[in-house]
């Protein structure tokens, strides 16, 4: 048995209604914990991708790859988790911040390359873009400011380098390698 | 494909409504019978069916008819049809789409949805059934435009009878069945830009088994379902003649391989055979094909086939390493791989293993049905016992769920695929009669027997009444115990003995035949089983016979569930014990 981490999936599908409840019922299902669903549409008609990050060791990702795949209207599965990639999350933080404590907010902003967006005498918002950790490094520093309201997307992620999705399905899925 | 059927009128072209469009694609697709109840929703595809060369058999309950499309296409290996009205005509129908779900049967499930304007508004019999089959179907679909109804037929045959087989709902809105459009239909080859159900194995797993194969000692080979689904049966008697390794069935693969052949050891888990289950332990190495490690073939993952190399040769990839880690997945049809396997292996005549296996079988060989104490009563293994010998071997066996069904499974032996029809992986209670109906309209030249407790048998019992207007012939052996006696049974091993709501008072059962204008029977003794069974073959129409049988008997041998595969609990006083009682013996086991 291999460690559990945490996987990150590209998964393609046809843009239909219903697809996402497809999706998130087979996750519940099978009982694999979603972390972050994220979805939205491609420069190709017809497909959305999907971003799904869960725990799952060696084993268990195989499965769930393979139980994606049973599905008809997914296109392709691409876990990327060991492969070299690009995640991002966004974040929207709303923080207590008078006079006195603005400079020493845009200056942690700068730190984390995070902008403030909007601005009032007492508060500020304040957005970042970056992979999970550095938003939360973010917070933590300003927690101690006060923080009045948190939203943030799930992960979305990408492939370093050109990977040509052919939006079919590939050969054999979850069978090799799974025995090794 | 297109019209095979002479009766159908060529009317591609024509303005035709949703309801017509239903039936022509049925039609189209090989449909002949279609088991049903009609109700709002669905009134209109009814209005138009009377056009079309369908039978539509009435059932007593929407469960009863997708147990009847799942035991037609069990029985076939055609996709069966079941159609109902929405709200509780379509929910009462999940039970039998999950039935399908878990044993890949293919089905194709029509249901009628209310208006696509109501949608959403809880209107009257509105129910969300494409949202509650999610997880119980292989592929949904709601229609709610005339224009898409004969490509999503199409699609949903297509899915339920490719790869690995499972059933389809189509939930079609009242107005797209009363809406007029153009029919079409196309014979081209459906793609479907998701959905892939051919695999073909890969060379290098074929090259590694075949390895394990040569290198093997002590090798098991498993046969599943997917023997019988991929039509697999005389390529394995070839395979298993070559390499002489011994196979082991599951529930779902009784028949597949013939239960006389001198290679087939019997079934194996749970109820299977102790020699079975032993030789799994001490095999090093195991061949499953078609078949998925369920936990009840199992018992302990931890302590199971230790020793064995595992290669699992599986259609559907999700099942690889589900359970069992395996050494070498070959994913594809269970018939391409043995036969891509065939010309590589070597023969072999293993006489240690097979004399090995000779010796644990032991006494027990023959079953302990010969030993059972004679106190002048009736033993339902006696029964199904005496139903084999009388029916030959040949009858088309359909079992409810229980104690009678893992009986059948031990004593009625199946030398032929297709011939014994059983809910396996859910264990639905109820199955068997309707099942059963299906499985005459499918095959209707075969003796068809029910084999059912009191309690399934009176889950679906209304559909005597289905037998009774169809005028169609299956015989039901109900072993009635006065007992849910596999309840009974787990009450008194593992709950100390405290029967909670398992005595079971039934209705008179000859009355109830007779009182549908069927024929009612009650055995009560042994020496009465075989005049019974003849006259049951004999009569026309169906006949219900009540055996009344042992209360309080049990099945053995028994894995306790999640126990080790190789602790089985054993009939007290089985062969050579003290409790042996001679007078018993009737010959022959066969």
């Amino acid at each position: 048995m291999s460690q559990s981490v945490k996987r990150t999936f590209a998964v393609f599908v046809e843009d239909k209604p219903g697809v996402l409840n497809r999706v998130a019922s087979l996750f519940r299902r099978r009982s694999f914990n979603i972390d972050s669903l994220n979805v939205g549409a491609t420069h190709e008609a017809g497909v959305s991708r999907m971003t799904i990050v869960c725990d799952a060791d060696e084993d268990k990702a195989k499965r769930i790859e393979a139980n994606l795949y049973k599905m008809v209207n997914v296109l392709w599965v691409d876990d990327i988790t060991h492969k070299q990639s690009i995640n991002r999350v966004l974040a929207l933080i709303k923080v207590n911040c008078n006079r006195e404590q603005r400079d020493e907010v845009l200056k942690i902003c700068d730190v984390f390359r995070a902008r403030a967006i909007d601005m009032s005498p007492d508060r500020v918002t304040i957005e970042i873009t970056g992979p999970q950790d550095k938003v939360e490094g973010l917070v933590s520093v300003l927690r101690p400011f006060g923080i009045l309201e948190l939203v943030q997307t799930g992960t979305v992620a990408m492939t370093r380098g050109v990977e040509k999705h052919e939006l079919a399905h590939p050969t054999v899925p979850a069978s090799r390698n799974s025995a090794a | 494909m297109t019209p095979a059927n002479p009766k159908l009128k060529n009317r591609i072209g024509e303005s035709l409504s949703g309801s017509q469009i239903i039936w022509e694609a049925l039609v189209r697709e090989g449909v002949e019978v279609c088991f049903g109840y009609p109700g709002g929703a669905i009134m209109p595809a009814y209005d138009a069916m009377i056009q079309y060369p369908i039978h539509h058999v009435l059932t007593r309950h929407e469960q009863g008819a997708s147990h009847m499309a799942d035991g037609y296409a069990r029985a076939s290996g055609q996709v069966g049809v079941c159609i109902a009205t929405s709200g509780p005509g379509a929910t009462n129908l999940v039970t039998g789409i999950a039935t399908a779900m878990l044993d890949s049967i293919p089905m194709v499930c029509i249901t009628g949805q209310v208006p696509s304007q109501l949608i959403g508004s809880d209107a009257f019999q509105e129910t969300d059934i494409t949202g509650c089959t999610i997880p119980v179907t292989k592929h949904n679909y709601l229609v709610t435009e005339p224009e898409q109804i004969a490509p999503t037929i199409r699609e949903a045959f297509y899915i339920a009878r490719s790869g690995r087989p499972g059933p389809v709902v189509v939930d079609i809105t009242k107005d797209a069945q009363q809406k007029s459009c153009v029919f079409e239909w196309s014979d081209e080859e459906i793609v479907l830009p998701g959905y892939r159900p051919d695999y073909a194995p890969l060379a290098e797993q074929l090259d590694e088994a075949v390895d394990l194969i040569k290198n093997a000692k002590r090798p098991i080979l498993f046969s599943g379902y997917g023997i019988i689904k991929s039509q697999a049966t005389e390529t394995l008697k070839k395979f298993i003649e070559t390499t002489n390794i011994p196979v082991a069935c599951t529930l779902l693969g009784l028949g597949g391989f013939p239960a006389t052949h001198p290679r087939n050891l019997g079934m194996m888990g749970m109820h299977g055979e102790t020699w079975v289950n032993k030789a799994i332990q001490d095999a090093d190495l195991i061949i499953a094909v078609g078949m998925r490690f369920d936990d009840r073939v199992t018992g302990n993952l931890k302590t199971y086939a230790q020793n064995a190399k595992k290669i699992h040769i599986e259609l559907d990839p999700a099942e690889i390493n589900k359970n069992v880690r395996v050494d070498v997945p070959i994913v594809g049809d269970a018939r391409e791989v043995l036969e891509a396997l065939m010309p590589r292996v070597e023969n072999c005549d293993r006489p240690d293993w097979l004399a090995y296996i000779d010796e644990i079988k032991g006494g027990s060989a023959v079953r302990d049905i010969k030993n059972l104490p004679d106190l002048g009563k009736l033993y339902a293994a006696h029964v199904i016992h005496d139903l084999y010998r009388f029916t030959e071997g040949k009858a088309l066996v359909v079992t409810d769920v229980g104690q009678h069904q893992m009986w059948e499974a031990q004593y009625y032996k199946h030398d032929y695929p297709r011939k014994l029809l059983t809910s396996g992986g859910l264990g639905t209670m109820g199955f068997a009669l309707p099942a059963a109906i299906g499985a005459k309209f499918a095959e209707p030249d075969e003796s068809v027997w029910v084999i059912c407790g009191d309690g399934g048998f009176q889950m679906t019992a209304a559909e005597l009444s289905t037998c009774a207007q169809e005028g169609i012939k299956v015989n039901v052996a109900i072993i009635n115990n006065g007992f849910l006696g596999m309840v009974r049974q787990w009450q008194q091993f593992f709950y100390g003995g405290r029967y909670v709501a398992t005595p079971l008072l039934s209705p008179d059962f000859v009355k109830l035949a007779d009182a549908h204008g069927l024929t009612g029977l009650r055995v009560e003794k042994r020496s009465e089983v075989e005049a019974a069974v003849r006259t049951a073959e004999a009569t026309q129409g169906t006949v219900v016979i009540d055996f009344r049988v042992e209360q309080e008997d049990s099945v053995y041998p028994m894995v306790p569930a999640g126990a080790d595969l190789h602790n089985m609990i054993e009939r007290p006083g089985k062969p050579g014990g003290s409790e042996h009682n001679p007078i018993f013996e009737t010959g022959k086991d066969d």
